[in-house]
């Protein structure tokens, strides 16, 4: 094997847990390199990715750099942007000319540079960092890793769904952790279905109390905010903590594999409002807010970054949805403000507002 | 004996107290600047509100059983006030606004450093919106306006009712007025004709974003700081072609509608006055569990803590 080789180290950046598949991913497809998990993700990341970044750029691009350039300090020379719709296309080349002004040397792979995910494409490139990555043991890994993240999709929207029922505090946290802890190690279908049962077994030997009175509310908007849970100040903790039961659509198995499929339903089904998809993830909020509304949801909580312009084109909609179904909607948009008093203000009193609303029999 | 409740709203301009009966009637009330200390505001409103007692001689008929704290400042000042109920603004003011007004549709609220919008039906908040990002268009904007003009907020209402002629003012961003106004300033628009533009944009700028994508019903009641500007309430009157009612107390909503919470709480505890005479400190660190560095504040009575908070995990080290 190349000695030159066996120096690389691999780095890509964080959101939510996904860390855990694609380390699984790398260190499989590159057992030639070493891969480095970035630092998770603080108030120092917000703060170098914040530094190097234009300023009225979208808050993941800020994150993801932040993420890079501590991967960078730890000594990685590959690292891994994942592309796709909406600016987030535009940020691999403006970060890497950015770490380059900065001094650094790496080498920068971008996933999705195509429209769609072009497995031979990325067969390629992926071969010149391992020369001796085998194409059928690449597929093998790639679709490994496609079930291993839809089984984390899968728990967490258990967990998300359930936590608010818990009765002895901390059991799910600790039972989330040490599913995402094994899932990195997990190397083939086999171990991957027993790790799934016994999670689910884990599941259902936790105590919970469904006799108690919650309020219900979904997620929507853009992705990054929905997904980190670091950007949007932990708010899907916060609403459990408070007594709401979260509904959230969006997950790396939806963004890849159903998305593209769903445009066509979920125009149908927003037809009432919208007639051209609005870009990003605009036309989801819209069409999974109506559906949210239809199935009796107490209210809906919309998060997006500082300037996301698909968000920004779904919220008008989202106000004419909110006043024709009467349901609530609060909008929230993160940045790189560090006080989350106003978040917290404004979530309690939506509980607030939700509960009273309840009580009188409104909803 | 009756019983009293207590309620102080800690806003990050000023602060409102008020003692209210059992049957939500405002008996002692006070405001002042809160000049970022809500510790020694809110000594000094205790203070002010026991001389205001002593001078209408109810003093030892006062028997404060139940404390709400509410405003950005409520946390804190709750834990030194050892209050019952610990509420945001938008509850509590809705609370207050529904004992005054029970027929109440849309209540405007503009404040020191942010402003909402609430929507009531039937008594029950239905739906609200406050300001986001920044605080333009809030009384933030037109003290410091107002400061840039020579002339004291309180005045700022009075002065713009004698102008016909309001001068067209950006309200967007503070920066964009500012320049807007030294720009009308200088071409010759007179004092009145700036001072009725900014109340005007202020107006704009509430509506626009705030209000926006909201329908606003009768009864509208209009209240916070900025209430008390004249020239504000008039605009809103012509913006949206409504009666805007303005409450004698309509700064003292929040506090009222916090007092009312700690009555109906069900928590008796007997109040104390001799809060001024203890000794607050609060200190803040830095955790160094993690590279997160959670800001943590520590609430110390007497030298004793009392409370705490500010860090994400249990990882906190003391």
């Amino acid at each position: 094997m190349n000695d030159i080789l066996k120096k690389e180290i691999i780095s890509f950046p964080h959101m939510g847990n996904y860390y855990s598949p694609i380390y699984s991913l790398l260190s499989r497809l590159f057992n030639n390199c070493k891969i480095l998990i970035p630092a998770k993700i603080t108030k120092k990341t917000m703060e170098l990715g914040e530094k190097h970044s234009p300023d009225f750029v979208c808050t993941p691009f800020k994150y993801n750099l932040g993420n890079f350039i501590e991967s960078l300090e730890k000594g990685a020379t590959v690292l891994i942007q994942a592309g796709g719709g909406c600016r987030f296309g535009y940020y691999a080349e403006l970060q890497e000319q950015i770490l380059r002004d900065l001094g650094y040397n790496f080498t920068f792979i971008t996933l999705l540079d195509a429209k769609k995910v072009d497995v031979f494409r990325l067969y390629k490139k992926f071969k010149l960092i391992n020369p001796d990555l085998k194409f059928h043991s690449f597929i093998y890994d790639f679709l490994l890793t496609i079930k291993m993240i839809n089984i984390l999709d899968k728990i967490e929207n258990i967990i998300r769904e359930n936590i608010v029922f818990e009765v002895n505090e901390g059991e799910f946290d600790k039972l989330h952790r040490d599913f995402v802890y094994k899932l990195q190690f997990v190397g083939d279908f086999k171990s991957l279905n027993i790790l799934y049962k016994d999670t689910n077994e884990k599941i259902k030997n936790i105590v919970i109390d469904k006799n108690k009175k919650v309020l219900k509310v979904g997620i929507i908007g853009e992705l990054y905010t929905e997904m980190e849970p670091f950007s949007s100040f932990f708010i899907e903790r916060e609403l459990s903590k408070m007594g709401m039961q979260v509904k959230r659509y969006t997950t790396v198995t939806y963004l890849l594999f159903e998305k593209g499929k769903a445009e066509k339903v979920l125009l149908e089904r927003a037809k009432k409002y919208i007639k051209f998809p609005l870009g990003a993830d605009g036309t989801e909020s819209v069409a999974h807010s109506i559906e949210l509304c239809e199935d009796g949801f107490d209210g809906i909580i919309h998060t997006k970054p500082f300037g996301c312009t698909p968000e920004i084109n779904a919220i008008p909609i989202l106000q004419k949805i909110s006043r024709d179904y009467n349901v609530p909607i609060i909008y929230f948009t993160f940045d790189m403000q560090t006080s989350e008093t106003g978040v917290k203000t404004r979530l309690e009193a939506f509980y607030d507002m939700i509960k009273m609303k309840k009580e009188a029999g409104y909803v | 004996m009756s019983k009293h409740y207590l309620g102080v709203d800690i806003g990050s301009i000023s602060t409102k107290a008020i003692v209210m009966d059992e049957n939500n009637n405002i008996i002692l009330d006070k405001y002042i600047w809160t000049q970022a200390n809500p510790i020694l505001a809110t000594k000094t409103i205790i203070n002010d509100l026991k001389k205001e007692a002593e001078d209408k001689g109810i003093v030892d008929e006062l028997n404060i059983v139940g404390v709400g704290t509410t405003g950005s400042a409520r946390k804190l000042v709750g834990s030194m006030l050892d209050s019952q109920v610990v509420k945001n603004e938008i509850t509590a003011h809705a609370i207050g606004t529904l004992s005054i007004y029970p027929d109440v549709r849309t209540i405007l609220e503009i404040g020191g450093q942010d402003s909402k919008i609430i929507i009531i039906q039937d008594g029950v908040v239905v739906d609200y919106a406050m300001n986001t990002l920044c605080a333009a268009g809030t009384g933030a904007f037109l003290s410091s306006q107002a400061q840039r003009l020579g002339v004291k907020i309180e005045d700022l209402g009075d002065i713009s009712l004698k102008s016909n002629n309001p001068s067209k003012i950006a309200a967007k961003c503070t920066v964009f007025a500012e320049s807007d106004l030294v720009h009308k300033a200088q071409i010759g628009h007179t004092k009145e004709d700036i001072i009725a533009g900014l109340c005007k944009a202020v107006v704009s700028n509430y509506l626009n974003n705030v209000g926006k994508g909201k329908n606003i019903y009768d009864k509208v009641v209009f209240q916070g700081g900025v209430s008390k500007n004249e020239g504000v309430t008039r605009y809103f009157k012509e913006a949206l072609q409504k009666e805007v009612y303005v409450d004698k107390n309509s700064h003292l909503m929040g506090a009222l509608g916090v007092a009312i919470l700690a009555r109906k709480s069900d928590q008796e505890k007997k109040f104390n006055f001799d809060i001024s005479e203890q000794d607050f400190i609060t200190k803040g660190s830095e955790c160094s569990g993690c590279s997160n560095n959670c800001e943590i504040i520590k609430v110390y009575k007497n030298g004793n803590i009392i409370d705490r908070w500010g860090n994400r995990c249990e990882n906190s080290k003391t």
